[in-house]
């Protein structure tokens, strides 16, 4: 029994005991139904299953403490009024919240936190890790590190202009449709059930291959595979608001379709639109990936997540884990807008409306 | 029958708090009640004094957000605040039953009405599932339903609203308990429809020696059901006494101001002796899109300074024609002249100025302003638009506006429609339709949504804004007390054509048209013996749907 296996047993068991004096319901259960699975792992697994428990155990606490850290940070910073809203938030929300500010700060000042060029070829390809790389060299002999935070800047700011075109055309559109009503609404919904009756990845291809892979090309190709969604949802939220009867003054009023979608319909309802952004994006960030894993999305040698995952592949047959870092700044990203849309969407669901 | 005069319910200072802006609240905050068996309560008061919450309380129920904080409830010696769940559960619904506001939204669409009316006794195992019909189809046979044998087997949306208010009556009866809660039964019908439910709900209640809580804020319908009455204000007890003593002699001065409510009476004014009107409507007949004729040869006319009340029933038509005033709906035939010459019948092809002559305000004022828009830009947006007002001058103009509608400019000014109350919203609405600076306006049953003291305020504010402003309303509504009181000249509708029409004066005098006789006597009056000697003159047949088919036909 080596001491921390003795430390680790005697801080679980003073824990449960210690909640269960004070009344902690929760954090008793926790605690102790995971003293009662670590002595069948530790049997199992022996002092490394442990370990890895107890670093687990560890990382989550830590990311705990920035969210709720940030939380705070944010309170403080902001208005009143946003304050207010904001100390509604849950903890994987603030998670999430801090994950996307890490981002934007690595995408918005790329060249001076990279260490090096995102096409600066170093050192030799595949080199491990040392005191000049942090996570070693990729298949030319470029710094991962650097061409990570490169990455950042192209990957998600082609995510989020192409999210950002197709909320324009599919939201426009909608409102459009739901204001105009007759034979115009029905011709945008069957276009738009045309579109997406075309597998997306299938158009995407098509798309790129007759016009180039041009980043302007991407996102009109991107944008218009999801404006259809897009349009859907706000087609359906503009319907609701359409036959209010504060719409029905404004046209008596005579106001045009402009004012009417920009001062009445808008304002009712950004809050699903919002909620169905973060959501878009992370769809969209995934084609996008998805493209550039197949070579036809960014091309070389911009950096970008999705081909770095592709051109690093063949390092996991030698049990390497350094291809699966893009993937992992993807997935952070995804589940983060997750839990930040999730936090709104509780909002607007009207749980708690005033 | 010797009917047994126990205690049933035993309230004890009551407290309940509600949950709001990170803090419990009191709403009710200390109420005693106490209900014999067969005794029927009236509980009074605006909307927001609790009557509800307590209705609910009696079922040792808190909505969600709510809870009871103190007090003690005490069912026929069982007592409800400490009890569990499951004892309470057990309640409700054999021994407590509980009948909502609108029956119509309270039945499942999806399930035959007589299933849902047999639910209650198969689960609580009282009666077999066939014995549990015969006794449904027995309940409607009392409640005076029509086809009593087959309208159990209809779904809820192939039966009138009245016609399920009782049959909600009828569920509420099925395991015949000793405590219905009725809340606002009656409200959203129409006067003639609220005689039958009301006729119906006093005999079945007295023909089983059930006690009732009656939650309403007509006093005129409660002085028919209760046998005592109680007034609430804001949570607060204010009195309790016999339904008689408190009608004639009323302690307090709220409940005084309550029973004054209707005094307010604006005086006649005639129409001019030659010029042309103002609205005039000729031959007007109309329809939603390829449906049915909604209006059938409608014409009226109204001068410039008048009021010009708009009755009937709902689905009589009174709305359409506003729609087709206000160019919502261009009619099928005939026109509408303004001052003369012909307005263009589609609201996209009449010019600005024809637009701003003519403006609305609606019966809820909650759909009616942009939740999301501050009150300078609601009202400040039409002055702006029609006038071309901006900067310091359109400000000028709002506060202008807001001091009309009686409410402070520097405080609500950059307010949000949901941080106002509903009488202050409609004042809003109002506001709004005066910054177009019309000359005809047209009220859709403004204060239909409303508490009765809100409710008297906004038509004293609508009266005074005629007199300073010449306005000429079309005033849409089912009540009759506001007709008479804001009305100079009234139409009456029905199946949508003009059964009669002349000034107030002429109209509530008889001899009436049969329709407009119904209309006149289906309204409650604050005699207690009103629905007794109605039903004795017209006979327990002979109301409601079936006296207006009679009329009809």
């Amino acid at each position: 029994m080596s001491i921390f296996v003795i430390g680790y047993y005697a801080f679980l068991l003073i824990g449960s005991c210690l909640a269960a004096y004070f009344n902690k319901r929760s954090v008793f259960l926790l605690l102790f139904s995971l003293t009662l699975v670590s002595f069948i792992l530790g049997i199992v697994g022996g002092t490394s299953a442990l370990k890895f428990v107890a670093i687990s155990a560890g990382v989550l606490a830590m990311a705990a403490m920035v969210s709720y850290a940030f939380r705070e940070f944010l309170i403080m910073m902001v208005s009143d009024n946003m304050a207010k809203e904001l100390r509604t938030a849950p903890l994987t929300a603030a998670f999430g919240m801090f994950v996307i500010f890490t981002y934007a700060i690595a995408g918005i000042f790329a060249p001076w936190i990279a260490p090096f060029g995102e096409a600066e070829v170093i050192s030799s390809a595949f080199a491990p890790a040392d005191q000049n790389m942090l996570l070693g060299a990729d298949q030319l002999g470029r710094d991962m590190f650097s061409r990570i935070i490169y990455g950042t800047r192209n990957s998600v700011g082609l995510s989020l202009s192409a999210t950002t075109a197709a909320f324009i055309l599919g939201a426009g559109a909608g409102m459009l449709a739901a204001t105009k009503g007759g034979w115009f609404d029905q011709f945008m919904g069957r276009f738009a059930d045309v579109i997406m009756s075309i597998p997306s990845l299938i158009f995407a291809l098509l798309m790129l291959s007759i016009f180039g892979s041009s980043m302007i090309v991407i996102i009109c190709a991107v944008a218009i595979i999801y404006a259809p969604r897009v349009y859907r949802l706000t087609r359906a939220v503009a319907g609701d608001v359409v036959v209010m009867d504060y719409i029905e003054a404004a046209k008596l009023r005579g106001e045009g379709t402009g004012y009417l979608i920009r001062k009445e319909i808008l304002p009712n309802s950004t809050a699903p639109l919002v909620a169905e952004y973060g959501l878009e994006f992370c769809f969209v960030f995934l084609l996008v990936a998805g493209l550039s894993f197949l070579g036809l999305g960014i091309q070389p040698p911009t950096a970008d997540w999705g081909s770095m995952v592709r051109e690093n592949a063949t390092l996991i047959s030698f049990g390497e884990l350094t291809p699966l870092i893009p993937a992992a700044a993807i997935a952070l990203l995804t589940v983060a807008v997750n839990f930040v849309v999730d936090w709104m969407l509780f909002r607007s669901s009207g749980l708690k409306e005033k | 029958m010797v009917k047994d005069k126990d205690v049933l319910l035993k309230i004890k200072d009551l407290k309940i708090q509600g949950y709001s802006d990170e803090t419990w609240v009191d709403i009710i905050k200390g109420v005693d009640l106490t209900l014999h068996r067969g005794e029927v309560m009236g509980l009074i008061g605006e909307s927001g004094a609790g009557k509800s919450t307590i209705g609910a309380g009696a079922m040792g129920y808190a909505r969600d957000g709510t809870r009871i904080s103190e007090g003690s409830i005490e069912f026929d010696g069982m007592e409800l605040t400490t009890a569990t769940e499951d004892e309470r559960r057990a309640l409700r619904g054999a021994r407590i039953a509980y009948v909502a506001q609108s029956a119509a939204a309270s039945f499942n669409p999806s399930h035959k009405i007589i299933d849902q009316h047999t639910e209650a006794p198969v689960q609580y195992r009282i009666q077999k599932r066939m014995e549990a019909q015969e006794d449904a189809i027995d309940l409607y046979n009392r409640l005076r339903l029509p086809n009593p044998d087959e309208i159990g087997f209809r779904y809820p949306h192939q039966v009138s609203g009245g016609q399920l208010q009782r049959a909600m009556t009828a569920m509420a009866m099925s395991c015949r308990p000793d405590l219905i809660i009725f809340d606002e039964p009656t409200t959203a019908l129409d006067v003639t429809t609220q005689i039958e439910v009301l006729a119906a709900i006093r005999d079945i209640v007295d023909q089983f020696n059930t006690a009732a809580i009656y939650i309403t804020h007509d006093l005129a319908v409660v002085a028919q059901m209760a046998d005592t009455i109680k007034v609430l204000l804001k949570g607060n007890e204010v009195e309790e006494a016999p339904t008689e003593e408190m009608l004639n002699n009323p302690k307090e001065d709220y409940t005084k101001s309550l029973w004054a409510v209707r005094s307010f009476e604006s005086p006649q004014r005639y129409r001019p002796e030659d010029g042309t009107p103002l609205i005039s409507v000729k031959n007007v007949d109309a329809a939603y899109a390829s449906g049915p004729k909604i209006l059938n040869d409608v014409s009226f006319d109204i001068y410039a300074g008048m009021t010009v009340a708009v009755v009937g029933e709902s689905g009589s038509g009174k709305s359409t024609t506003a729609r087709c005033i206000t160019g919502l709906l261009p009619p099928q035939k005939g026109e509408v002249l303004f001052n003369g010459t012909p307005f263009p019948p589609d609201y996209r092809n009449r010019t600005k100025e024809e637009l701003r002559q003519c403006q609305m305000i609606y019966q809820m004022a909650d759909t009616a302003l942009n939740p999301k828009v501050r009150i300078s830009e609601i009202i400040g947006r039409p002055a702006q638009f029609y006038s071309g007002l901006t900067g310091a001058a359109l400000k000028n103009r709002v506060d202008e506006l807001l001091d009309l509608i009686e409410l402070d400019p520097a405080k609500y000014y950059n307010r949000y429609p949901p941080e106002l109350s509903g009488g202050q919203k409609q004042r809003i609405g109002i506001a709004r339709a005066l910054a177009a600076e019309p000359t005809f306006i047209v009220c859709d049953e403004v204060t239909s949504a409303l508490d009765q003291l809100v409710a008297e305020g906004i038509l004293r504010l609508l009266d005074r804004l005629q007199d300073e402003l010449n306005l000429a309303y079309m005033f849409i509504t089912h009540d009759l007390a506001t007709v008479r009181s804001i009305a100079d000249e009234v139409i009456v509708m029905q199946h949508g054509k003009v059964v009669e029409q002349g000034p107030k004066d002429d109209m509530f005098k008889p001899p009436h048209h049969p329709y407009t006789d119904l209309l006149l006597s289906s309204v409650p009056e604050m005699d207690p013996n009103w629905l007794t000697t109605l039903l004795e003159e017209r006979g327990v047949d002979n109301l409601g749907d079936a006296a207006a088919a009679r009329i009809g036909g």
